[in-house]
């Protein structure tokens, strides 16, 4: 090494001796991130297993395949675990041209950290494939290596080349079938160099703000959202430069590579790399495990596929009919059915009567009779007895399900969870031994945040006595929200509240398929969103969910009972105008639409503020996704989005209380979810002066000889209407 | 040993690939395997049969589908049984050795067991030769076979003085005798291609599918006997190795024509005879080649087109397809057919229950079976797929057809 050391310097500048250093990567063992808590408390997340394999595995494999003679393997956390996994397989043993160093470091949190590690250690002499141990790949390497190195050549400025893959994202939850967010980026068609990149691009907004520079100092330039990040990288040396002098950067994308196109004082450049028949992913969460491993047992990743690469000890899997990949020693009864695309590993016994569909079986599992399992991820020596209903789960090693246990869409069951007898646990839980970490810092930090799980103050399995963890649990489950211990017989295991996404978006990143409910409430709302809809609205109602179409239907009836025809199909024009300006249309032009129907269907005034208003209504029930909690939130931005339009219809004191009459009329029919709510947006609506005191007080008025079943909202806002005559004189200053 | 670990991972990641290549590199591994192996004193030949056994399980389990690997491990096996007896006979019998060493040359056997043998030798063959009713007509005295090899064995103990002399010229006599089979997997092209103008006749159109590296050479042959005749070029989807067939074939002078896989029905009537590669000939005659072959067989026989598949050696596999160790297919990457990037969205498992709905297959081989073929040309000339048992039972010895139960029986 030392007398390659000196080699260094003359390496950066003489293209000839480039050529001759031998390929180096720098593989990180370690994620930096909690997306596989609780699982990655016990076990690195490169060794958890993909189709019975590490996959680690499938990262070294690649990197040897593509000619890389050194690799530099950074373990951070359960660095014990990776060194004694690489000494004990096969890369452990010496090849030729290919050889394995650990740099193990204890107190790095982040990417950034690892590299300003390994600078340090003064091992990277040239150029350097910067990949993260989690990573699937069968691309070839050659055409990137020489391009990068051509560039290099000509500006000695390029520091990074990056894979991209074509990856179209779901239109409806904006998302790509690993899991991930979408991202922005801005490439320049020509020679491929990365002008921006956004990986929290809120797509919603339909809008995106790019620097005017990036404009005039580029001739053209793509802006894609349908491109995936491979986080596969051929870095030059002075990326790990750049990350000493930014001691600051911490994570790849999000602080380099921002950091580097943000920042022009650099002048550094990064260039992109788009590859489109082979096959990259990056396992970056439970979604993206899911996705990956189907792909791999559909053989997109070939040869990483199972019954290629295996290393471990036992009989490897052999591919049959229907893409079932199974060990020669598996045992099965007769009656088991076996769907196709399964996996299962050697010495796994499967009893009557049992279905296996879309799922990866572990070795030496037991999985006893009746069992169903669809679209699990069983690892090994895993014991499932009689009875139980597993779908679209994780079940690690050494776990015990009870009979008649059912494991709901999205459980995570970290290692040697137990769960008693007719336990049914709930969708999206997470299981483990371990109690789950107090200290949860804010989702912004996690991606750096302390990810020495090994060291975090959990006790060890080892520690406590099989005896002692059924009690503690005892009592903590009468804490937490337990539901394992229920059925009388044993069940051992924390609940993880869920910590880093949040409830509402724990389906998003879950291996879960997005329920139908879900992708119902996108695709209403992408209707809601979309501008030329209006065609597509009678189709999409019906698609869409029940409380779009119910309010419709409710709407057609009563309306025809009470006003002229033409007065609903009226405000059916008004909605739909109003759609369309939330989809973009100027306001003047929204004005206008609705002043020309105005005209046209001959109503008056005030029944036209109350189809607008109406409209703004409907749309706040559209956003607030149905759920009442959000209701009222949804109003008021409704409310606020389209204030400018409301003052423009509501102009005196007769459309006002024509409004006011036209909700109230909404709250007991149409959309009865606003009841409760009533004199909420009633305050709204005069806080934001769409409505002046006196229309209040003239609707109150009006009302007080109504029978009592009509003042039901009289009263429930009589606490604002108390306070809106008692401070007169404040609102008339405010006026 | 490093360079089998070595070799096993390039079998392992799909490095090395096309029979040829495979087999060429496994004779030079055993070789070097022969050779680093150290020799007892006693039972020399099944400690050399061990080493080359253990070395063979791993390779043949590194990539079940190059049944190449398997093929040249079993004739190496045979080569050091068929060593080991000549030697064993040269010590004992030296008279013997001219007549021996004569029949070692598996070329004059091709028409079938020898008939002028003498008894030792016969009963040197019977042990190796599968027992046909033939060989079980002709060796008369058979009880006298087993007690004559076991006093060759006896014989061998008793002579200590001999013993390392003969180790050494085993080992050497196996190495050489290795050394002649990587020149007969050299050759083999060579050999093929000199029985092309027997074959290939004026104005004739000739079919072929995909790229062989044999096929190319056996047109080569014919064109530069100046005979003149047309090709067609099935592109051989989903890899198109037919477009580079048809470059190089027009490079040198050949009229060529490229057609999809597809119009290979539309096209056979024209085609006077369909000539193809394989990548494995196995013992009932059976074909294991490029995908899509079956249909251009199913074709050529419905149109009674000669199929002639031209092979070397290397590639007849003295296993029949329905062995359990036989791989008949290997499922590659869907990426060869479809673009992965442009298909990601329809194989969204988020969406749609968390079950894929498109799947892309993308086998490498078919399967031809032996009815279709209408004759084999090996370097060793033209076969009828019935008379494929009996070339395959000059070169393997039937002790050897199963690998592994033999060595985890021996471990």
């Amino acid at each position: 090494m030392a007398q390659k050391k000196g080699g260094k310097t003359a390496a950066s500048d003489d293209p000839e001796e480039l050529a001759r250093t031998p390929l180096q990567a720098v593989l990180l063992a370690d994620t930096f991130n909690l997306k596989f808590r609780p699982i990655t408390l016990e076990r690195p997340k490169v060794l958890l297993p993909l189709v019975n394999t590490p996959m680690i595995d499938y990262t070294l494999a690649w990197l040897e395949s593509v000619g890389v003679e050194e690799v530099f393997l950074f373990c951070c956390a359960h660095a014990e675990q990776v060194k004694e996994y690489i000494g004990n397989s096969h890369w452990g043993q010496s090849h030729a041209g290919f050889s394995i160093t650990t740099i193990e470091s204890n107190f790095s949190m982040s990417a950034g950290d690892a590299l300003r590690f390994i600078e340090g250690k003064n091992v990277i002499r040239g150029d350097f494939i910067l990949i993260t141990g989690d990573t699937i790949s069968n691309m070839s390497l050659t055409e990137a290596l020489q391009a990068h190195k051509d560039r290099r050549k000509k500006d000695p400025d390029t520091v990074m080349t990056m894979f991209v893959k074509r990856s179209k994202p779901m239109p409806l939850t904006h998302q790509t079938r690993l899991g991930n967010d979408e991202i922005m980026m801005a490439i320049d068609p020509e020679t491929k160099q990365l002008l921006y990149y956004e990986d929290r691009f809120d797509s919603s907004k339909r809008a995106v703000t790019l620097d005017k520079s990036l404009l005039a100092d580029n001739a053209s330039l793509y802006l894609r959202t349908d491109l995936e990040d491979c986080c596969i990288d051929i870095c030059s040396p002075e990326v790990l430069t750049i990350f000493l002098d930014n001691f600051d950067y911490q994570h790849l994308r999000r602080h380099f590579v921002k950091g580097l196109l943000h920042d022009d004082i650099m002048g550094k450049k990064i260039y992109t790399h788009e590859i489109d028949s082979s096959y990259t992913a990056r396992v970056d969460n439970y979604r993206s495990y899911d996705t990956i491993s189907k792909d791999i047992i559909q053989r997109w990743s070939f040869p990483l596929v199972p019954d290629v690469l295996y290393a471990g000890n036992r009989a490897q899997m052999r591919l049959q009919r229907e893409g079932i990949y199974k060990a020669p020693d598996v045992t099965l009864s007769p009656s088991v059915r076996i769907g196709a695309f399964t996996a299962i590993g050697s010495g796994t016994i499967i009893g009557e009567n049992s279905s296996v569909s879309n799922s990866v079986i572990g070795e030496l599992c037991t999985i006893g009779r009746n069992v169903s399992i669809d679209g699990c991820y069983i690892w090994d020596s895993v014991t499932i007895e009689d009875g139980c209903r597993l779908s679209h789960s994780i079940v690690c090693d050494g776990v015990h399900l009870h009979t008649g246990a059912t494991l709901e869409p999205g459980v995570i069951l970290s290692f040697k969870v137990e769960v008693g007898q007719n336990i049914t646990v709930p969708a999206y839980s997470k299981v483990s031994l371990l109690p789950q970490p107090s200290k949860q810092d804010s989702d912004e930090e996690l991606e750096y945040a302390d990810t020495n799980s090994g060291v975090i103050d959990s006790p060890s399995i080892a520690s406590i006595s099989p005896a002692n963890i059924e009690h503690d649990h005892v009592s903590s489950f009468d804490t937490e929200q337990s539901v394992l211990l229920e059925g009388g017989l044993s069940g051992v295991g924390y609940i993880w509240t869920s910590c880093e996404t949040g409830n509402e978006e724990e389906w998003r990143y879950s291996v879960a398929p997005i329920p139908v409910e879900k992708l119902k409430e996108f695709y209403a709302k992408m209707f809601d969103e979309d501008e030329s809809s209006s065609d597509g609205e009678q189709t999409g109602i019906t698609h869409s969910g029940e409380l779009i179409s119910e309010s419709k239907s409710t709407d057609f009836d009563d309306s025809d009972g009470e006003y002229k025809g033409d007065v609903s199909k009226f405000e059916k024009e008004v909605e739909e105008t109003f759609e369309r300006a939330l989809g973009g249309v100027a306001e003047e032009n929204v004005q206008l639409e609705i002043n020309s129907l105005r005209m046209s269907f001959n109503v008056t005034h005030a029944e036209c503020a109350g189809a607008v208003f109406q409209s703004v209504i409907k749309s706040a029930i559209i956003a607030s996704n149905s759920s009442k909690s959000n209701l009222l939130k949804a109003t008021i931005d409704a409310i606020e989005r389209s204030k400018g339009l409301l003052s423009y219809f509501i102009t005196n004191v007769d459309e006002e209380i024509e409004v006011i009459l036209k909700f109230e009329e909404m709250c007991m029919e149409i959309t009865r979810e606003f009841a409760p709510i009533f004199s909420s947006v009633l305050h709204q609506l005069y806080d934001k002066e769409v409505i002046t005191e006196d229309a209040i007080l003239k609707w109150e008025s009006e009302k007080a000889d109504a029978d009592e079943s009509d003042k039901v909202f009289v009263k429930q806002s009589e606490a604002f209407l108390k306070w809106l005559k008692e401070a007169p004189e404040e609102d008339d200053e405010d006026e | 040993m490093p360079d089998v670990s070595d070799f096993i991972l390039k079998l392992q990641r799909r490095r090395i690939e096309g029979s040829h290549a495979t087999a060429r590199q496994t004779a030079e591994l055993l070789r070097s395997v022969v050779s680093q192996t150290r020799m007892p004193y006693t039972n020399q030949a099944a400690s050399l049969l061990d080493a080359v056994r253990a070395v063979g399980e791993q390779l043949i389990a590194a990539n079940p589908v190059e049944l190449a690997v398997g093929n040249i491990v079993r004739r190496v096996l045979h080569i050091i049984r068929e060593e080991d007896l000549s030697s064993s006979a040269v010590s004992f019998e030296g008279l013997m050795i001219s007549e021996k060493s004569d029949d070692e040359d598996d070329a004059d056997q091709k028409g079938g067991p020898v008939l002028s043998a003498a008894a030792v030798a016969a009963a040197a063959r019977s042990t190796l030769r599968p027992r046909s009713l033939q060989t079980l007509l002709e060796d008369g005295p058979l009880p006298a076979a087993p007690s004559k090899s076991s006093s060759a064995g006896d014989s061998e103990g008793k002579s200590k003085s001999d013993k390392s002399a003969v180790g050494k010229r085993l080992k050497h006599s196996v190495i050489e005798a290795i050394n002649l089979l990587i020149e007969e997997i050299d050759d083999c092209y060579e050999d093929i291609s000199e029985q092309a103008v027997e074959h290939i006749h004026q104005n004739e159109v000739i079919l072929t599918l995909g790229r062989s590296k044999t096929v190319k050479e056996f047109l080569y042959a014919a064109k530069q006997k100046n005979r003149s005749f047309r090709v067609f070029v099935a592109e051989g989807a989903p890899r198109y190795q037919g477009h580079v067939l048809a470059k190089e074939l027009i490079q040198k002078g050949l009229e060529t024509t490229v057609i999809t896989d597809s119009a290979i029905f539309a096209m056979i009537s024209r085609v006077n005879m369909v000539i193809v590669g394989a990548h494995a000939i196995m013992a009932n005659g059976g074909v294991i080649a490029p995908v899509g072959m079956n249909m251009l067989a199913l074709a050529a026989q419905r149109h009674a087109v000669p199929f002639v598949v031209v092979a070397g050696s290397h590639k007849l596999c003295p296993l029949y397809p329905h062995n359990p160790e036989v791989l008949l297919n290997e499922l590659k990457s869907p990426s060869d057919l479809i673009d992965f990037g442009e298909f990601s969205d329809c194989m969204d498992f988020g969406a749609h229950g968390g079950a894929p709905l498109m799947h892309v297959v993308n086998p490498t081989f078919d399967y031809v079976p032996p009815n279709l073929v209408s004759l084999f040309i090996t370097d060793t000339g033209g076969h009828n797929a019935a008379h494929m048992y009996k070339l395959i039972a000059d070169y393997y010895s039937a002790d050897d057809l199963v690998i592994k139960r033999k060595s985890t029986s021996s471990n």
